[in-house]
C-alpha cells in the first residue's frame, strides 16, 4: 500500500560525466504497476537502483507515501526486489533464501514458517523448499526469487527484467502469472524491461526511456497511440511503426501529404491544420495496421495501387511489405486476402490515425491540433526539455 | 562401433610416452627414495654402501634422535604457522570482500600498491620490519614473528579473495542488502559459506611459506623460540663431530612433513580454486 513520487531525480557519476538520469518526474498511484522501458544503457535499471536506494541520487527526491526516503538506507525504503540474474543465495536451500530477510528483521519462529508456507504455496513451489538454487530450473529459480520477494510484504516491488533469463515459452507464461499475481494482491510495482511488450502487457504506466531522459510517460494505451517523439513511436509496436520521410503541401486550404508507389500517386489529406507545417520536411508515421485493403466498391478514403515486395506470414497475420515514397512500408493484413510477391494491391489510410514528426528533432507535430491541451496533461506528461 | 577406427592398444608412441613419464616419475622420486633409504640406515651402512642401497639393518635411531632434537622447535613452528596463517587468511577475506564489492574512491589504486607485496623480496623488508618490531616491544617474540608473517602474508591473501569475489555477481550483495542484511552479516551468512575453495587455497599457499620459512625465524625469532626450518639449519650444519646423515635426513622429512599432510588433505581444492572463476558456471 504504497505510492511513488519522484521529484526531479538526477544522476551522475562524477562533474564532466553525462547524466545517467535527468530531470526525471514521475507519480504513481497506490497499487500501479509501472514499467520502465527503453532500449540498454537507457538508465531505466540506474532509475530502479536509486529508487531501491542501492545507489545515492545526486539531486532531487523520491517519495514513497509522500514522505521523502532519498536518504534512507535500502532495509529501511520496505521494499523488495527481483533480479535479473535472481541473486539467490546459491548456499541455502529455498527455504532459507526465503527466510533469510525475515530473520534479519527478527521476525518470530512462528511467523515466518507460516509465511514461508504461505508464499510456498501461492508460489506452488512448496516442494522446492528443501532444494538449493543451483538444484533447479530456470523457471523455477524465478519463482523462488519472486517468493523471497513476496515474503516481506514491502510497501514496493522492484522487479529489474526478471523474465529476460527465461526462454520464450516460459517468459510469456510468466508473464500473465505475473499480471494474475499482481491483480490479486495490488501491490505497488516498478518493472524494468527493455521488451516493448511486456511493457504494453503489463503496465498501468508506462514510462519510455532514453538517454537518461523520460521521453513519455502514460498509459500503455497512450504511448502506443499518441507517441510524444519519434523514439517513442518506434520503439513501441511490433512490428514497427512505419516511417515515410516527405514535404507536405497545402492544396485548397488542407495540408496533404503525397505518396509515391511506383505505379500511382496519393494525395492524402491530413486532419492537422497547423499553420507552418507546409513545405516542410516531416516523416508521416503509420502503424501497420492502420493501412488496410481498400474495399472494392470504395468509400471515399484516399487509395493507392502499390506493388508487393514481400511477404511474411506469421499465422494471425501476414506482414505484406511495398515501397512508398522509396521507404520500405509494412502492412498487417489478414492471411485470407494477403496476396502474392509481386502482384498489385490497392491500399488505403484512414487520414485522422496518421501522425507527424519534425524530421529534423523528431518530436511529434500537429498534437495540440488533435487534443484539447487540458486532456493532453492529464493523460501525457511529456518532459523532454531538449 | 567399427574396428577400424581403434587403434591398436600398444602401439610405438604409446610405449613411448609412458617410457618418458615413468623415467620422469623415477627422477622426481629419486631425492626422497635416498631419504627414506638413509634415514633408516645405521651411520656405518652409509658410510660404506651407496646412495641407494637397501639398509642393511633396519633402524628408527636417526628418526628418534632427530625428533628429540626437532621436537620443541616443531611446536614452536606450529605455534608461528597456525595463528599466522589463520589471521592473514580472515584479513585476506575481508580485505578482498571490500575490494570487490564495497569499492571505494581510490579503492583499485589501494589494490595497485597492496599488490607491490607480493614482488617484494623477504630481504628488502628484514630492516623495516626488525626498526618497527623492536618500537612494538616485539623483537624476538613468537608475537613479532607471527605479526610480520601476517604483514608479509596479506598481500597475497587480499589478492586471492579479491580475485575470488570479483567473479560473484553484485546483485547478491544487493538483494542481502535490500534484504536487510549489514556488512558483517553478508559477509558471514553469504559470501563465506561461498569460499571454501579459495579459503583452501589461502590456507594452502600460507602454510607451505610460513611453515618453509627460514628468513624470518632466523632474523626475529632466538634461542628457544625459533621455528623447526632454523634448528633444522643448526642440527644439519653443526661442523663438530661425526655427520649423522641418517638423523639429517629423519629431521628433514619431520621438517617437511607438515605441508605434504596439508596438501592431500585440501590440496583437491587447490587446483579446483586457482581456476575458480576462470571459466563461467
Amino acid at each position: 500500500m504504497a505510492t511513488l513520487e519522484l521529484r526531479n531525480v538526477n544522476k551522475t557519476y562524477g562533474a564532466g560525466l553525462p547524466d545517467t538520469l535527468k530531470d526525471i518526474e514521475l507519480k504513481i498511484k497506490d497499487g500501479e504497476f509501472l514499467i520502465l522501458v527503453g532500449p540498454s544503457g537507457c538508465g531505466k535499471s540506474t532509475l530502479m537502483n536509486c529508487i531501491a536506494g542501492l545507489e545515492n541520487i545526486s539531486a532531487g527526491s523520491i517519495l514513497i507515501d509522500d514522505a521523502d526516503v532519498s536518504g534512507m538506507s535500502p532495509k529501511d525504503r520496505d521494499i523488495a526486489m527481483v533480479f535479473q540474474s535472481y541473486a539467490l543465495y546459491p548456499t541455502m536451500s529455498v527455504r532459507e533464501n526465503i527466510e533469510f530477510g525475515l530473520k534479519i528483521r527478527k521476525m518470530s519462529a512462528a511467523a515466518i514458517d507460516e509465511e514461508v508456507t504461505r508464499v510456498a504455496k501461492l508460489l506452488q513451489i512448496e516442494h522446492l523448499l528443501n532444494r538449493k538454487p543451483g538444484q533447479l530450473s530456470g523457471g523455477q529459480q524465478q519463482r523462488v526469487a519472486m517468493g523471497r520477494a513476496l515474503a516481506r510484504r514491502p510497501k514496493i516491488y522492484l522487479f529489474d527484467e526478471p523474465l529476460s533469463n527465461l526462454d520464450a515459452k516460459l517468459r510469456v507464461e510468466m508473464r500473465t502469472e505475473m499480471k494474475l499475481m499482481h491483480q490479486r494482491l495490488k501491490t505497488t510495482t516498478v518493472y524494468v524491461t527493455h521488451d516493448q511488450i511486456e511493457a504494453m502487457t503489463l503496465g498501468d504506466k508506462v514510462a519510455v526511456m532514453k538517454d537518461g531522459i523520460i521521453q513519455q510517460f502514460g498509459t500503455p494505451k497512450d504511448i502506443y497511440n499518441d507517441p510524444a517523439n519519434l523514439f517513442v513511436a518506434s520503439f513501441i509496436g511490433s512490428p514497427p511503426m512505419n516511417f515515410i520521410p516527405l514535404r507536405l503541401q497545402r492544396k485548397d486550404g488542407r495540408l496533404v501529404a503525397l505518396l509515391d508507389s511506383g505505379q500511382a500517386r496519393c494525395e492524402l489529406p491530413l486532419s492537422m491544420t497547423d499553420a507552418g507545417l507546409e513545405d516542410r520536411e516531416v516523416i508521416l508515421g503509420l502503424r501497420p495496421e492502420q493501412i488496410v485493403l481498400a474495399p472494392s466498391e470504395g468509400n471515399g478514403l484516399p487509395t493507392i495501387r502499390a506493388e508487393v515486395q514481400v511477404t511474411e506470414p506469421t499465422g494471425p497475420d501476414t506482414l505484406v511489405f511495398v515501397n512508398l515514397n522509396q521507404s520500405k512500408v509494412c502492412c498487417r493484413l489478414a492471411p485470407d486476402v494477403a496476396p502474392q510477391v509481386g502482384e498489385s494491391l490497392t491500399l488505403q489510410f484512414d487520414p485522422a490515425k496518421v501522425l507527424l514528426f519534425d524530421a529534423a528533432t523528431g518530436e511529434r507535430l500537429g498534437v495540440l491540433a488533435r487534443q484539447q491541451p487540458a486532456e493532453r496533461l492529464g493523460n501525457v506528461t511529456q518532459i523532454n526539455r531538449n | 562401433m567399427t574396428s577400424r577406427v581403434d587403434k591398436p592398444a600398444v602401439s610405438l608412441s604409446r610405449i613411448a610416452i609412458h617410457a618418458v613419464l615413468i623415467l620422469a616419475c623415477l627422477l622426481y622420486l629419486v631425492p626422497l627414495v635416498v631419504m627414506l633409504l638413509t634415514s633408516f640406515k645405521t651411520p656405518e651402512d652409509i658410510s660404506t654402501g651407496n646412495l641407494l642401497s637397501w639398509p642393511s639393518v633396519v633402524t628408527a635411531i636417526g628418526w628418534i634422535k632427530a625428533w628429540g632434537t626437532l621436537d620443541g622447535y616443531f611446536w614452536n613452528s606450529i605455534k608461528i604457522t597456525v595463528p599466522a596463517v589463520v589471521i592473514s587468511t580472515a584479513i585476506g577475506a575481508l580485505n578482498g570482500y571490500v575490494l570487490s564489492m564495497w569499492r571505494f574512491r581510490g579503492s583499485q589504486l589501494f589494490f595497485g600498491l597492496l599488490l607491490f607485496g607480493c614482488f617484494l623480496p623477504f630481504q628488502t623488508v628484514l630492516l623495516p620490519a626488525s626498526f618497527t618490531l623492536g618500537k612494538m616491544g616485539l623483537a624476538s617474540t613468537t608475537t613479532g614473528l607471527v605479526f610480520v608473517h601476517v604483514v608479509y602474508g596479506l598481500a597475497f591473501t587480499t589478492l586471492f579473495f579479491r580475485n575470488y569475489y570479483v567473479s560473484i555477481p553484485d546483485a547478491l550483495v544487493k538483494a542481502a542488502r535490500l534484504d536487510g542484511a549489514g556488512f558483517f552479516t553478508i559477509f558471514g551468512k553469504i559470501i563465506l559459506p561461498m569460499s571454501t575453495p579459495i579459503i583452501m587455497v589461502c590456507l594452502i599457499w600460507q602454510f607451505t611459506q610460513i611453515w618453509n620459512d627460514f628468513l624470518f625465524g632466523v632474523v626475529f625469532s632466538s634461542g628457544d623460540s625459533q621455528p623447526i626450518t632454523v634448528a633444522l639449519n643448526n642440527l644439519v650444519n653443526t661442523s663438530t663431530g661425526v655427520k649423522e646423515y641418517n638423523v639429517d635426513m629423519a629431521a628433514a622429512m619431520i621438517a617437511g612433513l607438515p605441508t605434504l599432510l596439508v596438501y592431500i588433505v585440501a590440496g583437491k581444492y587447490f587446483v579446483r580454486g586457482l581456476t575458480a572463476g576462470a571459466v563461467k558456471g
